[in-house]
């Protein structure tokens, strides 16, 4: 070790690993919090519910880097990857390749895996996977019915509405309806109407009484 | 009384036990990867086990205070079906995580020549990882198939002490001692310790490198074995320091060898809220069967 180099950035040693040896993200997208670090990322959300964490950020970068070692020419190799840290990811791994989506070649992997990740993360119950997948425009790949019962999970879940990439746009008469009666059942059971409910309800109400 | 439990499989239990065991004192505990009663019959059902370790489970164990971890094995029963030994080479991506802590349970069952040879491999991917390793040792032939596992450890290179042999009683304690590796002690009703009989060990050879566990599981068991174990520690004249020593820093000390342990403080889940939203409920949750 030669005393005149300066120490390098830890991140960046990961990325020349992954450009230098693709397959090797398999054990490097995993080290991320131990080798870089952790904490909330900018919106200060140590659960990366509202936004995305030092160590999504992070693994975005890996995969980034990922995207741009396999190069556009191989989008099967791209998406099979990314899919395998998917599965074989813990619960944070996971929210950060939901996170990481929009960062693909648009068109390519992303496109052909997107929409089975999300919908693997809105089957379970991890509030952290359910905010990711419905955190980004990667949402857009997930159909109108699969993202209505996405934005009514967040109730149940307690994933705040501000989670969501796109609230405002895409809540449509139908997301009303459901909001409407998911506030009918907690108001027969005497139960309070959550803040969240409300304001799915306000964002839909010119269309639900049209 | 502040307890690590460093082997129980939290998988087989209910939110009752994680309820009871934080009031008892438990913060930190290791799931190790183990059989689960029904037989697995292919590598996927391994890796959605491996997944649930790693993922559901420690978000469950989160919701009550406890910072969960696990160890990620082929366990020594299974080793022998040919049909599952496959996940060996899915290992790797599972020992790089976060909160894996160990290799383990390895060992032996019946001491057959598929499960030597699944051992001596997980061994060395101990090494290459940088783990330490929790090894099981048998019910049948127990003094055999613990000689032979002291002798796959010292062939294996990883150091004694992090090696973590555990289910071990009055007719193994001493051989195990000698290797210079962590005693492991399961007080577990009717086959394994019993509280009272531990004391009686701790007070002849003393309190360095042992570690006592619950591993309840799908069994007749229970998961403050821990906690009675040190409330007989304290009636047999130990000090609130020793049961400490035993029940916390000891295992701390093992399994912080992996450079993997989470243990931050964690507050059981009250309906606290992060900038004006709450988060992890576990009232609230969606009901799944
Ligand atoms: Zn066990």
């Amino acid at each position: 070790m030669t005393s005149d180099t300066a120490p390098r950035d830890p991140l960046d040693d990961l990325l020349e690993r992954v450009r230098r040896e693709p397959k090797a993200i398999g054990v490097l997208f995993p080290a991320v919090g131990r080798e870089v670090g952790r904490g909330p990322g900018p919106s200060g959300d140590p659960e990366g519910i509202l936004g995305p964490t030092v160590q999504d950020e992070a693994r975005t970068a890996l995969v980034t880097a990922l995207a741009d070692a396999l190069g556009d020419a191989s989008p099967d190799l791209l998406a099979e990857e990314v899919g395998a840290l998917y599965r074989f990811g813990d619960a944070e791994e996971k929210r950060a390749v939901l996170r990481s989506l929009p960062a693909l070649p648009g068109g390519g992997a992303a496109s052909r895996i997107a929409a089975g990740l999300l919908a693997d993360a809105l089957r379970g119950n991890d509030p952290r996977l359910i905010a990711a997948a419905l955190g980004t425009p990667a949402a857009a790949a997930l159909d109108d019915h699969a993202w209505r019962h996405g934005v009514l999970k967040c109730l149940f879940s307690d994933v705040p509405l501000d989670a969501v990439h796109g609230l405002a746009d895409r809540a449509d008469t139908e997301l009303g309806r459901m909001a409407a009666g998911y506030a009918a059942e907690r108001e027969a059971a005497g139960r309070d109407v959550p803040d969240d409910a409300r304001r799915l309800l306000s964002l839909t109400h010119g269309e639900t009484e049209a | 009384m502040r307890i690590f439990d460093p082997h129980v499989h939290m998988t087989s239990r209910t939110t009752d036990d994680y309820r009871r065991m934080y009031d008892a004192g438990v913060r930190a505990l290791v799931e190790p990867a183990f059989w689960l009663g029904q037989p697995r019959t292919n590598p996927g059902s391994f890796h959605d086990y491996f997944d649930g370790l790693i993922g559901w489970e420690r978000f469950r164990a989160s919701r009550f205070g406890i910072r969960h971890h696990c160890a990620i094995a082929l366990n020594p029963k299974e080793a022998n079906d040919p049909r599952c030994a496959e996940v060996l080479r899915t290992l790797p991506r599972y020992l790089a995580k976060d909160g894996v802590v160990a290799v383990g349970e390895v060992g032996f069952d019946a001491m057959t020549a598929e499960e030597e040879k699944a051992f001596a491999h997980q061994l060395s991917l101990a090494a290459e990882h940088g783990l330490p390793v929790l090894v099981h040792t048998p019910h049948r032939d127990k003094a055999a198939g613990t000689r032979r596992t002291l002798e796959l450890v010292a062939a294996s290179g990883i150091p004694p002490e992090r090696v973590l042999v555990d289910h071990l009683n009055e007719t193994t304690v001493d051989m195990v001692d000698g290797s210079g590796c962590t005693l492991g002690f399961s007080i577990y009703p009717d086959t394994k310790m019993e509280p009272e009989r531990m004391v009686r060990i701790l007070q002849r050879r003393g309190l360095d490198r042992v570690v006592v566990n619950s591993a309840a599981d799908w069994g007749h068991s229970d998961p403050l074995a821990t906690a009675r174990t040190g409330e007989a520690m304290l009636r047999s004249g130990f000090t609130r320091d020793d049961v400490d020593r035993v029940l916390w820093r000891n295992p701390v000390e093992f399994f912080a060898r992996s450079g993997r342990l989470l243990l931050e403080e964690l507050a059981p889940y009250s309906g606290g809220a992060f900038a004006g939203n709450s988060i992890l409920r576990a009232q609230h949750a969606e009901p799944d069967a």
